[in-house]
């Protein structure tokens, strides 16, 4: 009976709890297709107006083509250096090896701004343009420390010796790698891709500091909150951007599952 | 008949792990279609020179041939060895077939030929018909068969084998021990085993090299090495062997008189001498408990000694019952007397002794070691 109970009131806990955590991102579509401008209760009626206004608006345009272009460069990048250096860290033993990984993963730890300002003022000082470019290097930064938490889970649960046995096969060093470690660690490249992918494209400070003229989607929505008059087109964009990263969760999610199912591992663990 | 040729040839091989000495000074020949094992305890570097023979590391120094050809600096994939792996290393995400085919990668035969190739190889190993299976769903006994079929498709000069065996339950194990040596008389290829476990070397070597720390302390055949250990730490380490306290008496003409307390004086020649454990307190005899009888309750035997003896516990086995006996004449040390144990086998219409009884053990000097 009283445990009964006290299952109901951790129930309703859970709810309120849930809730909490996602009805402002439940708010979004539902304003986004209301035809009122005033962000409020009650709502006014159904349109696709904002979304029309969204996709003709030539700087938000801009700004996500911006967006996406760094976090797919920002993205590769990371994971690809993160490839290097976990395989460096989980297969060799070198001195300052400990060292040299502490430094990769500091920014993690590091306050954003700090990273940004530093950077702003070494850049301005070796009197680089800033551009997209800045931004992508910046964003590889911050992004690296997560790749390789989620690569370093991936790299250290394989068999050191499938790799030899390629290479006692006749296989040469990157046949091995190429043909037995990289298809063993894809789903934690996926998963590394797509979390910084998600990093690099909701990232304010760093884009704010080092993208000179060029807007990006978190800087552009900053820059639109001023006008209450664009708030709505910024919840139809907000609804797009949501329904963007459940598609990428799940595609993320989707190859995990399948390549842990192939090497017959318990679906466990993961985003999802 | 001529002596088949050197396969594999060690000179003086050193290996440094920065200051770790793993092996000192290894010389040792494997001939042609042998059955060769390295055994010794974990951290002996007999690993360490599996893999060495493997090209998997480099040797500090020394020389390391292969079918008569310098090692030096060739790498894994160019040496005419193949490895079995302790973890069997089998790709998860291929199956078994495209395990098998791996090494055939580079072969210029035809598709067609290369899938003969691999049924063959499975049928070898008793994996008919598991081709298409996927590797992670295979059991221990299996996946251990497709890294076998895996490495012999390639037909390799040498098959290296990292404790292919100790994954396995101990029914499995003694199976796979009698396939592995069918196999290898099959396909005649020199096999070089490496084991902790001396049973397994015992069973299925043609020669076995014992290594302690870095260097080998003995190389002989399994009966060899049962019956004439090198040294004690190799006695200790093969089998169960007794050891009496023994005082040397006289060394003249090639034969050594000993007195042993229990066994009373024995003269033994330097073929059945020893060495100690540079710790031991003066030198022992040692003898393995089958080597002694039981007299009395229907035993026969024509060992020409026998001694006075006290059965201090009985452990019964079925087919077998260990007493552990104390002699007559055998001081207490520290309170506690000291047993040697004596095994019986137990066959119809011969009762097992009670703890307690009187008994005479019988022997020979033949069967005796002196280590000093």
């Amino acid at each position: 009976m009283s445990n009964h109970s006290k299952g109901r009131g951790l129930q309703a806990y859970a709810v309120l709890y849930l809730l909490f955590l996602y009805a402002p991102i439940l708010l979004l579509p539902i304003f986004a297709f209301n035809s009122g401008t005033i962000i409020a209760f009650p709502l006014q009626g159904f349109t696709t107006e904002w979304f029309a206004q969204m996709w003709g608006n030539a700087t938000l345009r801009r700004a996500l083509t911006n967006s996406l272009t760094i976090a797919v460069s920002a993205s590769v990048l990371a994971t690809c250096l993160g490839v290097f250096a976990t395989r460096a860290s989980t297969r060799f033993s070198f001195p300052g090896r400990g060292g040299m990984m502490g430094f990769i993963m500091l920014p993690m730890v590091l306050p954003e701004i700090i990273v940004a300002m530093s950077l702003l003022v070494v850049l301005l000082g070796m009197g680089v343009q800033l551009s997209l470019l800045t931004v992508i290097l910046g964003h590889a930064l911050i992004c690296m420390p997560y790749a390789i938490a989620i690569l370093s889970t991936a790299f250290s649960s394989l068999d050191r010796s499938l790799e030899e046995a390629a290479f006692d096969l006749g296989e040469t060093k990157w046949g091995a790698f190429r043909l037995i470690t990289l298809p063993l660690v894809m789903p934690g490249i996926i998963s590394s891709l797509l979390i910084s992918f998600t990093i690099s494209l909701d990232e304010f400070i760093i884009a704010f500091f080092l993208a000179g003229n060029e807007p990006t989607l978190p800087t552009y929505i900053f820059s639109q909150l001023r006008f209450p008059r664009s708030i709505p087109v910024i919840m139809a964009l907000g609804t797009v951007l949501v329904i963007l990263s459940v598609v990428l969760l799940a595609i993320g999610e989707y190859f995990r599952r399948r390549g842990n199912a192939r090497i017959g591992g318990a679906p466990t663990g993961g985003l999802l | 008949m001529t002596k088949p040729k050197a396969m594999i040839e060690c000179r003086d091989v050193h290996k440094y792990y920065g200051d770790y000495h793993a092996l000192r000074g290894i010389d040792l020949t494997i001939k042609g279609g042998e059955f060769f094992s390295l055994l010794g305890p974990s951290g002996c570097g007999k690993t360490t020179l599996l893999r060495t023979i493997a090209g998997f590391e480099d040797i500090s120094s020394g020389v390391v041939l292969i079918d008569d050809r310098e090692m030096g600096d060739v790498p894994a994939n160019k040496r005419p060895t193949n490895m079995v792996f302790q973890s069997y290393a089998i790709f998860p995400h291929l199956t078994v077939a495209e395990n098998v085919a791996f090494g055939l990668r580079r072969d210029p035969r035809g598709k067609a030929e290369k899938a003969a190739a691999v049924d063959e190889a499975l049928a070898m190993v008793g994996l008919k018909g598991y081709g298409a299976r996927s590797a992670h769903a295979l059991s221990g006994g299996q996946r251990q068969r497709v890294a076998l079929a895996r490495a012999l498709i390639l037909k390799p000069k040498v098959l290296l084998l990292d404790e292919p065996l100790s994954a396995l339950d101990r029914k499995m194990r003694e199976q796979m021990q009698v396939e592995l040596i069918k196999l290898q008389r099959q396909v005649g290829i020199t096999f070089v085993l490496v084991t902790h476990d001396q049973e397994e070397a015992l069973v299925m070597s043609d020669r076995i090299a014992v290594m302690f720390e870095g260097e080998i302390a003995q190389l002989d055949g399994p009966e060899a090495l049962y019956a004439r250990p090198a040294t004690r730490r190799v006695a200790d380490f093969i089998g169960v062997m007794n050891f009496l306290p023994a005082h040397i008496v006289a060394d003249i003409g090639g034969i050594v008189t000993v007195d042993v307390p229990g066994l009373g004086q024995v003269q033994l020649p330097h073929s059945q001498v020893s060495r100690a454990n540079e710790d031991d307190e003066g030198a022992m005899i040692g003898f393995r408990p089958e080597t002694m009888t039981l007299v009395g309750a229907g035993a026969t035997h024509n060992q020409p000694r026998e001694t006075n003896a006290t059965i201090d516990e009985v452990v019964y086995y079925g087919d077998m019952t260990y007493y552990d006996l104390r002699l007559d004449g055998v001081a207490r040390t520290d309170g506690k007397s000291r047993t040697v144990r004596i095994s019986m086998r137990n066959v119809f219409g011969r009762d097992v002794q009670e703890v307690g009884t009187r008994t005479r053990l019988a022997w020979s000097p033949g069967s005796l070691v002196l280590f000093r």
